[in-house]
Parts: C-alpha cells; sequence; structure tokens
C-alpha cells in the first residue's frame, strides 16, 4: 500500500506487484487520484500526522508456529472432535484453528521505519445437539498472539469435551424466564458488551461523521468527554495494546504513532476517545494510537485495539450471592445494535437461574436488551483480576471499502441490577 | 478509463497460462480447480460532501483446489500479475498442498473435480475520468451533507481445472451508495450501472433529497409495540440478507441450525404470497460457484409458501446423499429475487392505513433459530403513517419477529413493482452481484424497544 500527502490530503493505491514498475504504476495512481481528490478534501493534514517512530515488535510466544507442523494441528482438531462424541443427540462438531502469521514494514518519507511481526492464533470449537425441532448449539473460542505452544492435546480434549456436555445439558433445560432480573455476563459475553456499546461509539471518526453511511454514527457527542456518567463509578476502560499475547497488541499503529495504554473511561466517567492522530487534529479531542488497516489493500482508520474492562475485587461466590432473582449468562451467540449505538439486544448460548444467591437451574435462550448508558450505570458488582478472561475477535467489520480486523478485549465476570430479560419462543 | 479493460484483458492471458503452468505438472492421480478474483477498483469516501479518502486496489486472488490420494487441500495466494515471476510461487503452493494431503486424514465427502463445462462474459462499462469523478459526484450535491461511497472499475471471477473447465465472467460497473444528513436525520440512495450518467446521478439525488425533506415534519413519538408495517425494498433486501445466512442452506438443516428447520420438514408452512428464486438471468453475478460449477439459470427455493428445494453444495449432496444444485459451499443465495405481488406501489401510504412505513433496517440477526426469530433496527426514513398520509418520521426501534409469522400469516402482500438492489459489499474485495424484491405489507409486526 502506498500512500501520498499532497495539498494537505493523503490518498492510496494499493498493489501486489512489487516490482520497481508495478510500484512505480501504483504511486502514479495514487498521486493522480489525489491531486484530484485533495481540491475537495475533507480536511487539511500535515505530516505532522505521521511521526517518523522507528521500531520493532514481535507477538511473544514459547514456539515457532512454523515448527509447529500440520500433523501436529490436526491431531489436536481429530482428539477434540472426538471429545465431542459423547451421544447420538450431537448432531454436528466443528473444531477448527486460525493461524496467521503477518509482517509488516512501514516506512516513510518523513523518516519512520517500523517492522512488526504478529503471530495470532484462534481456536474454535462447537458442539450442535438436535432433539425433535429442539437444537442447541454450544461454543468454545480461544484467541491471542501465540505460538505453537497452545496446541496441546490435553487441554483441546477437556474443552471440548466440555463444550459437548453442555450442548446437552442446554436440550434438557427450561427456557431462560421473562422479566427484569439481575444480570451475571460472563467475560465470553462481557466482550462482545464492551465491543459493541464502548469501542464502537467511541471511534472518533464515527463522531465525525466518517462512517455515517455504514455502520452508523454515535449517540457520544465531542462535548461528553469529560463529563458523561458512561457507567457506574465501577467502571474502568481500557486502550491497551500493550498486553502480551492479547489479539490486538502492538507497537505501533499503521500511521507510525506509537502505542501505549490509556483510559477511556475513569470511574465511570468518559475520558477519552478512540481516534487516531488524524481524527484528533480534526475533532481536537484526546484520542490513541488506533490507526490500523486491515492489510495491503485498505486504507487505515480508527480502530478498536485492546479495550479492556479493568478488574474489580469480587470473587465469583460474591457475585453470585448478590442476585436476588437473576440469571447468569455465557457465550454471545447473538447481538444487533442500532446505528448511534443506544438499542442493543444479545443473546447468550448458555443460562443459569439463581435465586437468592444459589445457582438453580441451567436455562436455555437466554436473551437481554436494553439502552447503552443506562445499562452500563446499571453495573453493581465487577469480579477481581483473578476472573479476568482475555478474549477478542478476529472478525470486526466496519469502513468503506470495508475492513475486518481483529480485536482484543479482557473482562472479569460483571454484575448489572434489573435488566430486561427473556427466552426463546416454543 | 480504458486501463480497467487492459487490466481485464492483460489477465485473461495470465489466467490461461498460470493454469496452464500447474495442470502440466500435475502427477497421476492429481486434480486441481483454480479459482480467480481479481479487481481494479476506485474507492472513493466521502463525509459532507468532501473525500475522507482515496484508495485504488489492483488485486488478483488465485485459490488451488487440490485433490489427491482422497485428499483435498486448498491454498490460496495474492498474486502480482506477472505470469514469469508468479509461476514458480504457484508451483510453491501446489507442492504445499502435496505435503499438506500428506499428513492430512482422507475426505470422506470429496467429489472428484469435473468438467463443468465452458462460459465467456464480459462486459464492458464507462467511468468517468479520474480527473473529472470528484466534481461528477459532488457538483450535484451542492450544500448537502452526504457520505458514502463509490467504487468503480473492474471486477471478474474465472475458474479453470485439470479437466478442461474453463468459466470466466468479468464486468466493470460502479456504484454510489450513499446518505444524506440533516442533522441526525437521514435518507438512503444507491447509484449503480455501468455506464456513469450524470443526469441519472442528478435524478438519483434528487429523489433522495425529496425523502430527506418528508423527515423534516414533526417527530412521531411511537413507543414499542405491534403495528402494520411496511418494509420497502431497502428494507427488504436487509431481511432478505440475514435470512440468506442459514436459512436456506441444506448443510445448516442437516446440522441443526436452519432456521426454517419446521418448513423443511413440513411442519410450518409460510404465506402463499411468498416466493423465493435463485434467478441468474438478472446477469449480475456469475451462475458458476466457485469450483465452477454451474447452476440452473432460476432455481425455486420457496414457492407460494411451500419450500421446494435448499441450496445444496456439492459436498453436502455427497455427504446427505442428497442432488447437488450447484450452491457455493455456504449455500447462501447469490442472485435471489422475491417475486412481486399485487399492491401498486403508489398507493402504499392508503394501504398501510396507520402504521409504519420503514425504508430500511439496520444491523439484522438470528434471535433465536427454533422460532425463525429476527432482531434489527428501523433505519433512515421512518414514518409513521395516519389514516394513509405521512404524519412524520419515528425514532428507530428495534424490532423482534419471528419469520414464520412476518412471511407466514401476517404477510398482507408485496408490491406489484419491485427493484434491484446491486451487492455493495467491500469486504477485502468487491462483491458482484445483488437482490431484486417488492416492498412488503405486514400485519402486527412486533417492535421490543
Ligand atoms: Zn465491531
Amino acid at each position: 500500500m502506498i500512500e501520498v500527502l499532497i495539498d494537505g490530503h493523503f490518498g492510496y493505491a494499493g498493489t501486489a506487484d512489487l516490482s520497481a514498475e508495478g510500484l512505480k504504476r501504483a504511486l502514479d495512481r495514487a498521486i493522480e487520484a489525489t491531486r484530484a481528490a485533495s481540491k475537495k478534501r475533507v480536511f487539511r493534514f500535515t505530516t505532522e500526522e505521521r511521526p517518523n517512530a522507528r521500531g520493532e515488535y514481535r507477538s511473544i510466544r514459547q514456539k515457532n508456529l512454523d515448527e509447529t507442523s500440520l500433523a501436529e494441528i490436526t491431531d489436536c482438531l481429530m482428539a477434540a472432535s472426538k471429545a465431542m462424541s459423547i451421544s447420538d443427540t450431537i448432531a454436528n462438531r466443528v473444531a477448527s484453528a486460525m493461524i496467521i502469521q503477518t509482517q509488516t514494514d512501514f516506512f516513510s518519507t518523513s523518516g519512520a521505519e517500523i517492522r512488526q511481526n504478529f503471530d495470532l492464533v484462534n481456536i474454535d470449537f462447537a458442539a450442535t445437539a438436535v432433539r425433535g425441532s429442539e437444537s442447541q448449539t454450544r461454543t468454545y473460542s480461544k484467541m491471542g498472539q501465540w505460538g505453537g505452544e497452545v496446541f496441546e492435546k490435553d487441554f483441546f480434549v477437556a474443552e471440548a469435551e466440555r463444550t459437548a456436555k453442555e450442548a446437552l445439558e442446554l436440550i434438557e433445560a427450561e427456557n431462560c424466564p421473562e422479566g427484569k432480573f439481575d444480570l451475571l455476563l460472563y467475560p465470553d459475553q462481557m466482550i462482545l458488551q464492551i465491543h459493541e456499546s464502548i469501542g464502537h461509539p467511541l471511534e472518533i471518526d464515527r463522531i465525525l461523521g466518517d462512517e455515517r453511511n455504514y455502520a452508523g454514527w454515535s449517540f457520544v457527542k465531542p462535548e461528553d468527554f469529560g463529563r458523561l456518567q458512561y457507567g457506574s463509578p465501577l467502571m474502568n476502560v481500557t486502550f491497551d495494546p500493550t498486553q502480551p499475547h492479547e489479539f490486538a497488541s502492538y507497537a505501533f499503529d499503521d500511521s507510525g504513532n506509537p502505542a501505549t495504554k490509556e483510559f477511556l473511561i475513569k470511574d465511570g466517567i468518559l475520558l477519552r476517545g478512540l481516534g487516531s492522530l488524524e481524527s484528533q487534529r480534526r475533532s481536537q479531542l484526546l484520542g490513541v494510537a488506533n490507526y490500523r488497516s486491515s492489510s495491503w489493500n485498505r486504507a487505515p482508520i480508527d480502530r478498536m485495539a485492546n479495550i479492556n474492562l479493568e478488574p474489580g475485587a469480587l470473587s465469583l461466590e460474591e457475585l453470585v450471592s448478590q442476585m436476588k432473582r437473576g440469571v447468569i449468562m455465557k457465550t454471545n451467540r447473538s447481538w444487533s445494535i442500532d446505528d448511534y449505538r443506544n438499542k442493543f439486544q444479545f443473546g447468550c448460548e448458555y443460562g443459569q437461574w439463581v435465586e437468592d444467591g444459589r445457582i438453580v437451574k441451567t436455562v436455555k435462550n437466554p436473551n437481554y436488551r436494553g439502552i447503552t448508558v443506562d445499562f452500563w450505570n446499571r453495573l453493581v458488582g465487577v469480579g477481581n483480576a483473578d476472573l479476568v478472561e482475555t478474549l477478542g475477535s478476529p472478525y470486526c467489520g466496519k469502513g468503506e471499502p470495508n475492513q475486518v480486523i481483529r480485536v482484543g478485549h479482557s473482562s472479569p465476570p460483571c454484575l448489572f441490577r434489573e435488566v430486561e430479560v427473556f427466552g426463546g419462543h416454543a | 478509463m480504458t486501463h480497467k479493460s487492459e487490466f481485464t484483458h492483460h489477465l485473461r492471458r495470465y489466467f490461461q497460462r498460470a493454469s496452464e503452468a500447474l495442470f502440466k505438472e500435475l502427477r497421476s492421480g492429481e486434480e486441481l480447480t483454480l479459482s480467480l478474483k481479481a479487481e481494479d477498483q476506485l474507492y472513493v469516501r466521502f463525509n459532507g460532501n468532501l473525500v475522507r479518502q482515496n484508495t485504488n486496489v489492483e488485486q488478483i486472488n488465485l485459490t488451488l483446489g487440490y485433490q489427491g490420494g482422497g485428499r483435498t487441500v486448498s491454498q490460496s495466494t495474492t498474486v502480482s500479475g506477472n505470469a514469469d515471476r508468479d509461476i514458480p510461487h504457484l508451483l510453491h503452493l501446489l507442492n504445499a498442498c502435496r505435503e499438506e494431503a500428506r499428513v492430512l486424514p482422507s475426505d470422506p465427502y470429496q467429489v472428484p473435480f469435473q468438467n463443468n463445462g465452458e462460459s465467456y462474459n464480459e462486459f464492458q462499462g464507462e467511468l468517468p475520468p479520474v480527473d473529472q469523478l470528484f466534481d461528477e459526484i459532488t457538483a450535484p450535491a451542492a450544500g448537502l451533507d452526504l457520505a458514502g461511497l463509490f467504487a468503480g472499475g473492474a471486477s471478474i471471477r474465472a475458474n479453470r481445472n485439470s479437466h478442461g473447465q474453463d468459466h470466466w465472467f468479468a464486468t466493470e460497473t460502479f456504484f454510489m451508495d450513499y446518505s444524506l444528513y440533516d442533522g441526525p436525520r437521514a435518507a438512503k440512495g444507491v447509484y449503480a450501472g455501468a455506464q456513469w450518467n450524470s443526469t441519472d446521478w442528478a435524478a438519483n439525488l434528487a429523489r433522495t433529497r425529496e425523502q430527506l425533506q418528508l423527515l423534516s415534519l414533526p417527530q412521531q413519538n411511537i413507543k414499542p409495540g405491534r403495528y402494520r408495517t411496511y418494509l420497502a425494498p431497502g428494507a427488504v433486501s436487509e431481511l432478505l440478507s440475514i435470512l440468506s445466512w442459514g436459512g436456506f442452506s441444506a448443510s445448516a438443516w442437516k446440522h441443526g441450525y436452519c432456521p426454517f428447520k419446521k418448513l423443511a420438514e413440513g411442519e410450518a408452512k409460510l404465506s402463499p404470497l411468498f416466493t423465493l428464486k435463485e434467478n441468474f438471468s438478472l446477469g449480475l453475478c456469475p451462475r458458476f460457484n466457485s469450483m465452477g460449477e454451474v447452476a440452473p439459470e432460476t432455481l425455486t427455493l420457496i414457492e407460494n409458501g411451500e419450500l421446494r428445494e435448499f441450496l445444496v453444495s456439492s459436498k453436502t449432496a455427497k455427504e446427505y446423499g442428497l442432488k447437488s444444485n450447484a450452491a457455493e459451499r455456504s449455500e447462501s443465495p447469490r442472485s435471489p429475487e422475491i417475486a412481486a405481488g399485487s399492491i401498486d406501489e403508489k398507493q402504499i401510504l392508503r394501504e398501510i392505513g396507520t402504521g409504519l412505513y420503514l425504508s430500511n433496517l439496520h444491523y439484522l440477526n438470528w434471535s433465536d433459530h427454533m422460532s425463525a426469530r429476527i432482531t434489527g433496527m428501523t433505519r433512515y426514513a421512518c414514518f409513521w403513517v395516519e389514516n394513509g398520509e405521512i404524519a412524520g418520521p419515528i425514532k428507530d426501534l428495534r424490532f423482534d419477529e419471528s419469520m414464520y409469522e412476518a412471511l407466514g400469516s401476517k404477510l398482507v402482500g408485496l408490491t406489484s413493482t419491485s427493484e434491484i438492489e446491486p451487492a455493495v459489499g467491500t469486504y477485502d474485495i468487491r462483491s458482484v452481484g445483488g437482490v431484486r424484491v417488492p416492498g412488503m405489507l405486514i400485519d402486527d409486526f412486533t417492535f421490543t424497544l
């Protein structure tokens, strides 16, 4: 990807022809289109939006991925698949691994020279139990910056077996009740809640309207920073690309800006947005190093990287004991939110009904809905550091032209008071 | 823009040469399919009727599908387009296929490659030259708050295999997918085609602007509840796109997660007014899939509310003893058409009487597979209609509704005119295809938030 800055306007041309003629042709086309477009540019940028940083990054891993053979990986996956075969009721089993190794080299005429190497692993299991017209799927995912050390057969077998058992448990379970209840979300649902109702609305390019024709605008306004009580005082959210092993850690973003940990929300108050140097210049808001391209064929845009909810003080027992009548929900299966990121409805795979601080039974088809700021102000309990799980997604979609990129999220389980909960229909 | 055609022309020769170089290296018992996806596009993103980013992309992606010793392997790569430089790399990938085949278990559902024939379709277009493009787009929108994406250029899909199969599909088209904003109120438009025409673009803008003006009526406060609801073609195409995610897939049915399982097993029916087919005569995308298998020109999936057939890929056919209809592996419709009905679109406000007019929907997802329930949001020009007249725009509402009901007993009718909605997706590479849908009037549509 070639980027040019002409008359205050950045423009791009991507090619896979890396010969001297190929690069020259791409450069000429970038210049031709960018010169013409600069007369209608949205803002006058300068080279200040492209720091002349130098440095390197490499994912931390114990064993090189290229030393892990396809045979070893296949062996783990076959073992996981076999481990899910615990009953004739299990109609489908999936075990998959996605391994990505990426190298980016970034050079600029203003002096930047950055090399980053990423080793990424994403493992997924799914077991579907079917009985009559009823069907229930339970999944397991693990993703992050890892090496071959994650291909550990015992671990694959244990997690796959648990996944299949829980699918069977769900097919026997009653429907999740409907009403206003306490809601305890496990980390594998918290990450989706964080992603959709914190990450996206805080992207400054959305606030500036760049994304209006695609994913949408944002309910967050520039004057909300430093003022808005986004959630209860228990809510602390960071942008943290420095976490080893988290999916979207890096040292520099794709404008060459060095990446650092920053608080987005502190004690429930909104402090900072997810905006690159370009967005910071346009909006005059505080931002982060989050200018990211999905690949060589896309220009960078404002992105989430790792967005984490910081741990609190409570153990799992203490969280559950605070629930009078409530539902515990694990693992997202359905997600939808409006284009300003207000009204959401999320569904999970696995639920547990709690009465007077005790788990009573498993429930199926648990769903909840709410409105972002109201919901986060219902946060009454945050799990401790031992309960934090670090997950994420390889598939965050955004931008025109469209881009899908990896994001990391970590969170402990969190308790919310009096949320609208409902089940499936018969 | 003559260089677009040059790209297509060059690529045809390149693809022949690269594939022949690979086929002649095959050993006995080995077969290979080569699938090509390529584009030479200019993408321009607009905000406030100004240019946010412009990106040229020239990309050629090749996928090698390898079969040998009962094993199935595929390898994908991005190539430069220079055959002399790429062929050694492609031969290296062929060897990588062989090495992987050695450690993989045998594929019980392998469908041996065969010759699915030859086809050649090439459509040339006319796009504005780069130095005029930005004026062409922004000048008629002067004074408007326009946000959106222009994409224009060549898109190619092709497939060859070692049995002599040879399919080629190349188009040169554009779309301008945009929204006009008036503060928080917005209306949506798409102008697409093969020949850019300034007058047509201005007319398209004017229609969207008219909708935007209707939004300046006083906002109506509509509570969650059940309302008679009209989904305009833009909203119907959003609905169809989520329905296509597992809804018509034989594999999803057999694996236990098809939302239309009850339809498949005769336990439920949709409305006799509802008919859905694959219709490749729309000419928006090739009839061959990424394996080079050729689908019938038309294929009825649901006829008058009853399931005729699911989409069946050759792999699913093999696994479950079904008959393949040359669906893609994903078993999603590629060129779907919902049959038009008898409601006169010009009378739609009178037909609604009192209820909702929804131009677009947003962020749909299955909320309960068992009951085929879908949730999503209203978006853009959505109005409250009272006694056959527009009262004013609504605040966005969330719906959550079973498709057995919305497309079943609650379906009042469909409009007699339908619209082609071209594919505007650009994940990794610009999509080809589109859908053809009428508007849809539904009683008691359920809004929950
Ligand atoms: Zn996302």
